[in-house]
């Protein structure tokens, strides 16, 4: 055997370890998702009949998919640039040298902590139209059917907003301050140079942070099962919700082909983030 | 006028003082270097000129104004960072036109105005033939090497004809050989421009060849400010002397003795001679340091005093005797085709009067 093709065998030996564990967790999985697609359950699951592709074509054509789609779609649009743009203005605010600025650095990051759940139950009480202290602010009320969805979102910013902010600070303290005392020094204002100087060096960071939101987003679940149960008259059923839902009498197989078509999605959506903003984000050296 | 006066100049950075009463004045048109160690306080000195500092006490002046209270975008000064600090995400185009873009400018007709697009143009275009960057306008920074970087760094700092240029290490990211080119240019380029720079360094090399005159600072505090070869000469403290020179000057400490027609330096049990030591107030028995210089120890069959060579190294064109002396490691520097010398040897040696230098133990301040 030639050194080359040691080295090779070597190297894909190396991979088995790890390939073994994705094909267990992840393409079976997925394979067992496509074979229940082409199914039809019955209740108990036990048995299934072949219906093949047309099942694909009905579920990702019909009119519970597409209103899915829409939910989620407008789910992203609510947290993705709200959470963007306030995660970057607490983390320029935190990005001082001050005494006691970790003491806020560290409140600002605090809801890293907490997980879903008890961001859905903290926001359940703050939006409960009784006792909630939001319960006056008629745009965020969860009984709402045109506002239910925005309450939904508020939670979700306000529980990402720590990872945005830390990663945002990060990225902020990576920008060499003497390119910011430069462009000081050529007579540029503080927002200039936040525009024209910190934004595009921090824009990586951005755009990594824009692609997990979306996802983040696409995934929703438990803040519309928590807070609304996907409610009211289904105003905040994202996908997952669906999903998760459809599988629950009976439906498997429709369950399977949604959530074949969610993963279609986010891999459309974030190769055409990836394509798109990376010809426009500046990479340092 | 781009005269830069410090007068009396303080910073202190809570309870740490980093520069500490520094009153210099750097002439206009003049290429000041200020030296010395890391922490010394000449970048600090130097960013206060740039205003991203401020100043704690005392004024500061660039031209007939105090600019204490300036902001740094009105000093009409310009800056060329150690890092170059050059935006990675335009062009060499777009770097070197930044400080065009938002400031205005006196174009001699009275008012101060911004530049049109098409006078912005031009000037980028005379700065980048002047450092040879004509062909790299289009590239972005990482795409250039450390040099070009450097040169549009300088550029950058050219185009908007500044009254000072003010540098923070410029060189030390560069290799040994183009760090040696780029002082050159550097020298041709203030000659060019005739305008006042301010250039902060820790090495020696670059104070000592481009200087028209060096400021060494140490502790926040101003050791001695002159032209390169008159610091190097007549050092005034024992900093100075320790810090400029490479190797370093030889220092031992030894005890003055006053006999009738006589007076010399007693080390061990050795005895030297220095010029103008007569003269000085100098009790019989003072303490003294005594400092020469390892060119200037010569090896002579009727030396006053004797070293052990402890090591020889060679340099090619010279070579490195390191001796001992009384106890104390010395220096020698020899021409390549010196008598041979080896480990071991005794070597009787001497020094011209005029070259040995003598400094307070106690206040390190010049004795002679």
């Amino acid at each position: 055997m030639t050194r080359r093709a040691r080295e090779a065998l070597l190297g894909y030996a190396l991979l088995v370890p790890s390939a073994i564990v994705f094909a267990w967790f992840f393409f079976y999985p997925l394979y067992r998702l496509f074979v229940m697609g082409l199914h039809q359950q019955n209740r108990t699951g036990t048995a299934e009949r072949w219906v093949g592709w047309s099942h694909f074509g009905d579920v990702l054509g019909g009119e519970q998919f597409r209103e899915g789609v829409r939910i989620t779609g407008t789910y992203v649009l609510y947290t993705v640039p709200l959470g963007l743009v306030l995660g970057v203005l607490l983390a320029v605010a935190a990005n001082r040298r001050l005494k006691g600025i970790k003491v806020f650095q560290m409140i600002f990051s605090s809801t890293i902590a907490s997980s879903v759940a008890v961001a859905s139950v903290i926001f359940v009480v703050l939006l409960n139209p009784q006792i909630g202290y939001f319960a006056s602010v008629k745009m965020f009320s969860l009984s709402d059917p045109d506002t239910a969805l925005r309450g939904v979102a508020l939670s979700s910013v306000w529980q990402n907003l720590g990872l945005t902010f830390v990663i945002v600070l990060a990225g902020l303290q990576a920008v060499p301050d003497e390119v910011d005392e430069a462009a000081t020094l050529d007579g540029y204002g503080p927002v200039r140079r936040f525009f024209r100087v910190t934004l595009p060096l921090i824009s990586p960071t951005l755009m990594f942070l824009a692609v997990v939101l979306v996802i983040f987003a696409l995934q929703a679940f438990a803040q519309a099962d928590i807070l609304t149960q996907g409610g009211p008259l289904g105003s905040t059923e994202t996908l997952v919700w669906k999903i998760f839902n459809s599988q629950q009498p009976v439906d498997q197989g429709t369950g399977a082909v949604m959530a074949i078509g969610l993963f279609g999605i986010t891999l459309v959506v974030s190769l055409a983030q990836f394509l798109i903003l990376d010809r426009r984000v500046h990479y340092g050296n | 006028m781009s005269e830069v006066a410090f007068d009396g100049v303080t910073k202190r950075f809570g309870d740490v003082t980093a520069v500490d009463q520094l009153t210099l004045s750097i002439r206009d048109g003049e290429f000041m270097v200020l030296l010395g160690p890391s922490g010394c306080g000449k970048t600090t000195a130097l960013r206060m000129v740039a205003g991203l500092e401020t100043v704690t006490e005392g004024t500061l002046r660039i031209g007939d104004r105090v600019v204490n209270d300036v902001e740094a975008k009105d000093r009409d000064v310009a800056m060329v960072f150690q890092s170059y600090a050059l935006y990675p995400h335009v062009t060499v185009a777009k770097n070197i036109e930044s400080p065009l873009v938002a400031r205005r400018f006196d174009t001699g007709d009275g008012s101060p105005r911004k530049l049109t697009s098409a006078e912005r143009a031009e000037r980028v275009t005379e700065a980048a033939a002047a450092l040879g960057l004509t062909d790299l306008l289009g590239r972005k920074p990482a795409a250039l090497s450390g040099g070009q970087r450097q040169r549009v760094a300088l550029a950058r700092a050219m185009v908007a004809r500044p009254a000072a240029f003010l540098m923070d290490e410029p060189l030390s990211n560069l290799d040994a050989k183009l760090r040696a080119q780029t002082r050159i240019e550097l020298v041709e380029l203030h000659e060019r421009l005739a305008t006042t720079f301010v250039y902060v360094t820790h090495d020696q090399v670059e104070a000592m060849t481009m200087a028209d005159r060096i400021a060494v600072l140490s502790d926040g505090r101003l050791q001695q400010v002159g032209p390169p070869q008159a610091v190097y000469d007549r050092p005034h403290n024992l900093f100075v002397a320790r810090f400029i020179g490479s190797p370093p000057m030889n220092t031992v400490p030894g005890t003055v003795v006053r006999s009738e027609g006589a007076t010399s330096v007693r080390l061990g049990g050795q005895s030297i001679e220095v010029e103008g030591l007569a003269a000085e107030p100098l009790a019989d028995g003072t303490e003294v340091i005594i400092g020469v210089r390892p060119e200037d120890l010569v090896v002579d069959a009727a030396g006053q005093v004797e070293a052990e060579v402890r090591a020889v190294e060679w340099l090619g064109h010279e070579r490195l005797v390191v001796c001992d002396l009384a106890g104390h490691q010395i220096t020698i520097r020899q021409a390549a085709g010196d008598d041979p010398v080896a480990t071991g040897d005794v070597l009787p040696l001497t020094a011209d009067p005029a070259k040995v230098h003598l400094f307070d133990p106690d206040t390190t301040e010049r004795l002679n």
